[in-house]
């Protein structure tokens, strides 16, 4: 079934939905520019306006359902923007509104949550401002009718990370991760910008409404130009291979800006975008599709490759966020088939990896912000509500039958299975790598002996902290399967990104499934083995060959910086080089030459007046001679 | 055939005089040369219809100029004389080049041009030279007048402030000279009192007599000593003037 | 004759421009400068004869004029310096230089 026709919209929560972006740009406006005199309630108003925010959302949601399904694409015009380019407005359909949720729900957790987490920084009430600058920019990318608007929110969100990234941006790693986070990010922009001037000068529009309707007629090599460039862009800012770099090193920011921006939603962009241009620019067995496919697979073996040899607990779980995040460009790169399981993975994968993110933030808010996990250890009876909700999230992203992840990752497996087994097995192995990896992060932390530093006193986070993982780990458990049972989340999507004429029916325990299980018990089992009941040594023993390749994250930066960086550099010297001798060469060897010659010439001026006065009278002399000679010709 | 005569004898003169006025050592000398020159050039003037000019020449220059440059020789100094020894290399030998140069140049250009017979200014003289010079000046030349006469005024203020000189300190009145003078005797005993004239209390009115104090006795202040040195040479010095003398030298108070 | 006055003209210059270069009293120079104004002088009479044109004494009248102006000021300026520095050498007064 082809996606439906865009409808517009006045009135209504819809008609206003302009609101969900406006309210948090308002509270990053007021609390970044009312200074230190908002220190003191600035957080509640962060707060108060993302949940505000969740509440239109929902209310919209509310009223969509209202209508029937083959008029649930809402455009809703706001003004005129850059005239005969972009016209803004919004796009409000079930696609655009389940980000809304996503982004407004855990967005508001998140808030809730970081109240507890920076309550002993001095300058909570910025972090605040750029959450909520964070949540409006992110919103504007998945509500804009068209690629232009949906660019600028692209780069908010870009522009959010870079500063909370480097929030402590006192820290030169963090600064430094910051840096890099936005560097590398330019170049996926660069690939979605171009796309974008080629759909204007292809189509003549970047509107949603108009371009999806006229792809079929551009040529196959235009299409495909378009579906690898806007891959670049998803790239860029979901972390998939080859931009994947940044995000290892963005655990620098505080952890609710891992939790909401690198692993819940800004990372999830790169989806959004492939799955909203997907029946325009990446349709079934295309190039564009296939190469989606191979990058999500590649990704996601690397991710969970790379989250097996992090001892730092943000990035284990960094490398699990690239890994899933694969999983949701595999699947939206199957095609329709994919799509619905590529966003309810997206949706879970929210609200379990922020669980995750958040538990760990809990364990390193009791143990004096130490994030290396082999210095944790036990802590499961000291900290019970941050142990259970993060074994459910824990239980979720493995896949554990019956929770979240097990209906979502299992979808996933199954379409790609259906597509090409090779790429279904791949998917199947990397879930076992993540039963391995996430078993032995859960192991270090919660189990085994104490490894504690001297000062560290562990001890369960305020209630304002342990209530959003609460409420987090129940969408853990639940979501996936009201999602993924009797199709509910395909069809809702189905106006917005198309569905399959056939609805797949999930089969508890199939065969696939079965084998997936097995791996995954498997890693968990070799964790246990390995973590669980042997001793975890304090420092980290050199390992063989295959774990330094991932310590090192597969040797993306050491690629990076010998493709890019040192001929940069080498670059750079060779300008300098010319700069110094080539072209200061001539302005100081012309000065010089000036200077010199002037040196010289300046010793006529020798200050005796009769000696000038020779020099007029030899002048008139000569001038005579002159006047004579050429009187005579 | 006078007209000849008399430029031959004049150049000649004229020459010499200039020459001498650029070779002579002493810049009186050389005033004296420019006077000569000044005044042989105002007879050519004179021989050639522009009498006139002729006088103006003998007034202006050789009357007034020529006066204000031997003031100013007098005011820098008349008896020093220049040395003539070129200190700036080259500057003599290439300055009488470029001279020589110049003026067989300038003589070659004129010799080549053919002259035909002077027109003469009889037809323009015949109603006076002065008359005829005075209307071309009123009329054509009136601006040109006018704006000298500025040039004229200016030059004059412009003299007067060159010359004048910023006194630095307010001129002292007699009540500070007064004061002064008191200060002096409080200091050193100096007499703040006018000086004894010569012959004051003495029984003849003449400057080689002293004056006697009241006691009876001279007064050393008021000996003349260019006469009682005179009169001691001589031998005719008053023996009551050379015994106050011999006791202030004595005395080592020779300053007074 | 017009050609042995202006001869006599050009010779009478040339001395005074040689004795402008060469003299160093600073008056002695203003008199060399006077010299050589007489010498334009003389051409400008010659040449009021030989066209039968007043004009030509005119003007040498008021180069008289601006010859006076100008000694007055010249000679000013020569006192103060000689007042100020103790000498009329024109070479003393080549502090303005590279």
């Amino acid at each position: 079934m082809e996606p439906a026709e865009i409808i517009s919209h006045t009135g209504g929560v819809i008609g206003a939905g302009w609101l969900l972006i406006a309210l948090p740009l308002l509270g990053a406006a007021v609390l970044l520019l009312g200074g230190r005199r908002t220190d003191k309630w600035g957080h509640f108003l962060g707060v108060a306006l993302a949940v505000a925010s969740f509440v239109v959302a929902v209310l919209a949601f509310v009223q969509l359902l209202g209508f029937a399904p083959g008029e649930r694409r809402r455009g809703v015009a706001l003004y005129e923007f850059i005239p005969g380019v972009a016209n803004m407005g919004l796009l409000i359909d079930p696609l655009s509104i389940s980000f809304a949720l996503l982004i407004t729900g855990v967005g508001s957790l998140i808030h809730i949550y970081s109240i507890g987490y920076m309550s002993h920084d001095t300058d909570r009430r910025r972090f605040f401002g750029y959450l909520n600058l964070f949540v409006a920019a992110m919103l504007l990318l998945v509500l804009a009718d068209n690629y232009v608007a949906l660019f600028i929110g692209w780069e908010g969100v870009g522009l959010a990370s870079y500063l909370l990234i480097g929030f402590w941006q006192y820290k030169p790693s963090a600064a430094t991760a910051a840096k890099k986070a936005f560097v590398v990010n330019r170049v996926g922009d660069f690939g979605l910008l171009i796309a974008i001037f080629i759909m204007f000068s292809t189509f003549g529009s970047v509107a949603f409404a108009d371009v999806f309707p006229k792809a079929g007629g551009a040529s196959a090599g235009t299409l495909t130009a378009i579906g690898l460039l806007l891959l670049l862009g998803a790239c860029g800012k979901s972390a998939q291979l080859p931009l994947q770099s940044w995000l290892l090193d963005a655990m620098e920011g505080p952890t609710p800006v891992s939790a909401l921006i690198h692993a819940a939603t800004m990372v999830t962009a790169g989806v959004y975008l492939v799955v909203r241009s997907g029946a325009a620019f990446f349709p079934a067995d295309s190039t564009a599709s296939l190469v989606v496919t191979i990058v999500g697979v590649a990704t996601l073996l690397a991710g969970a490759i790379i989250g097996t040899a992090k001892d730092d607990i943000k990035k284990a779980l960094a490398g699990s966020t690239m890994s899933q995040i694969g999983y949701m460009m595999l699947a939206a790169g199957l095609g329709v088939a994919g799509y619905a399981f590529a966003i309810a993975h997206l949706i879970t994968h929210g609200f379990f990896k922020a669980n995750l993110f958040l538990g760990a933030g809990s364990v390193m808010h009791g143990m004096n912000d130490e994030v290396d996990m082999r210095k944790y250890g036990g802590l499961r009876s000291l900290m019970p509500i941050t142990f259970v909700t993060f074994l459910i999230g824990y239980l979720a992203i493995i896949g554990f039958p019956l929770l979240s992840g097990y209906f979502t990752k299992d979808g996933i497996i199954e379409t790609a299975m259906e597509h090409s087994a090779i790429l279904g097995w791949l998917a199947v192995i990397g879930a076992g790598i993540t039963g391995f990896y996430m078993s032995r992060l859960v192991f270090m932390t919660f189990f085994g002996e104490r490894r504690w530093a001297a000062d560290a006193h562990p001890h369960e986070s305020p209630s304002v902290m342990t209530w959003p993982l609460i409420v987090l780990s129940i969408g853990s458990i639940g979501l996936g399967g009201y999602l993924i049972l009797s199709n509910r989340l395909m069809v809702f999507l189905g106006p917005a990104v198309g569905q399959p004429e056939e609805l797949p029916a999930f089969h508890f325990f199939s065969p696939v499934g079965l084998a997936t299980l097995a791996l995954v018990a498997l890693g968990a089992a070799y964790a246990w083995l390995k973590y669980g009941r042997a001793e975890v040594p304090a420092v980290a023993p050199r390992g063989s060959f295959l774990t330094t390749f991932a310590r090192r994250d597969l040797y993306g930066d050491a690629l990076n910086e010998a493709l890019f960086m040192r001929p940069g550099q080498w670059l750079t010297r060779l300008a300098v080089f010319f700069d110094n001798r080539g072209i200061d060469g001539v302005v100081n060897g012309l000065a010089a030459g000036i200077g010199g010659t002037s040196g010289r010439l300046r010793r006529i001026q020798t200050g005796y007046v009769r000696s000038y006065a020779l020099s007029i009278f030899i002048g008139a002399a000569v001038l005579a001679g002159a006047w004579f000679v050429v009187g005579t010709l | 055939m006078g007209e000849t005569v008399t430029f031959w004898v004049l150049a000649v003169v004229s020459v010499t005089a200039a020459l001498g006025l650029v070779f002579s050592r002493r810049a009186v000398y050389s005033a004296l040369m420019l006077g000569v020159v000044m005044l042989s050039l105002a007879v050519l003037y004179a021989v050639q219809d522009a009498p006139f000019l002729a006088a103006v020449q003998i007034i202006v220059y050789t009357g007034a100029v020529m006066m204000l440059f031997l003031f100013v020789l007098m005011l820098v100094g008349v008896d020093s004389s220049d040395s003539l020894v070129e200190t700036i290399r080259g500057q003599r030998f290439w300055a009488i080049v470029a001279g020589l140069g110049f003026a067989s140049l300038l003589a070659l250009g004129v010799g080549n041009a053919v002259f035909t017979a002077p027109k003469g200014l009889a037809a323009v003289n015949q109603v006076g030279n002065v008359p005829s010079l005075a209307e071309s000046i009123f009329t054509r030349y009136v601006f040109a007048f006018e704006v000298t006469s500025a040039l004229l005024i200016t030059a004059a203020l412009g003299a007067m402030v060159l010359a004048h000189r910023e006194r630095a300190e307010a001129k002292a009145t007699q009540k500070d000279l007064s004061r002064a003078r008191f200060a002096a005797f409080g200091e050193t005993g100096t007499n703040p009192a006018p000086l004894p004239g010569p012959g004051t209390y003495a029984r003849h009115n003449a400057i080689d007599m002293p004056a006697l104090l009241p006691d009876g006795k001279i007064s050393a202040l008021s000996v003349n000593r260019h006469i009682a040195r005179h009169e001691a040479d001589a031998g005719t010095i008053d023996p009551k003037v050379a015994e106050v003398l011999e006791a202030q030298i004595l005395e080592g108070d020779d300053s007074k | 004759m017009t050609t042995h006055y202006l001869v006599l003209s050009a010779l009478l210059f040339a001395i005074g421009g040689i004795g402008v270069l060469v003299r160093r009293n600073a008056i002695v120079v203003f008199m060399c400068v006077e010299l050589m104004l007489n010498a334009c002088n003389l051409a400008f009479v010659t040449f009021a004869r030989q066209h039968g044109n007043i004009e030509g004494q005119v003007i040498a009248f008021f180069v008289m004029i601006v010859a006076a102006a100008e000694v007055v000021v010249g000679l000013a300026i020569i006192v103060t310096i000689f007042r100020t520095r103790r000498s009329a050498s024109v070479d003393d007064a080549s502090l303005l230089k590279y």
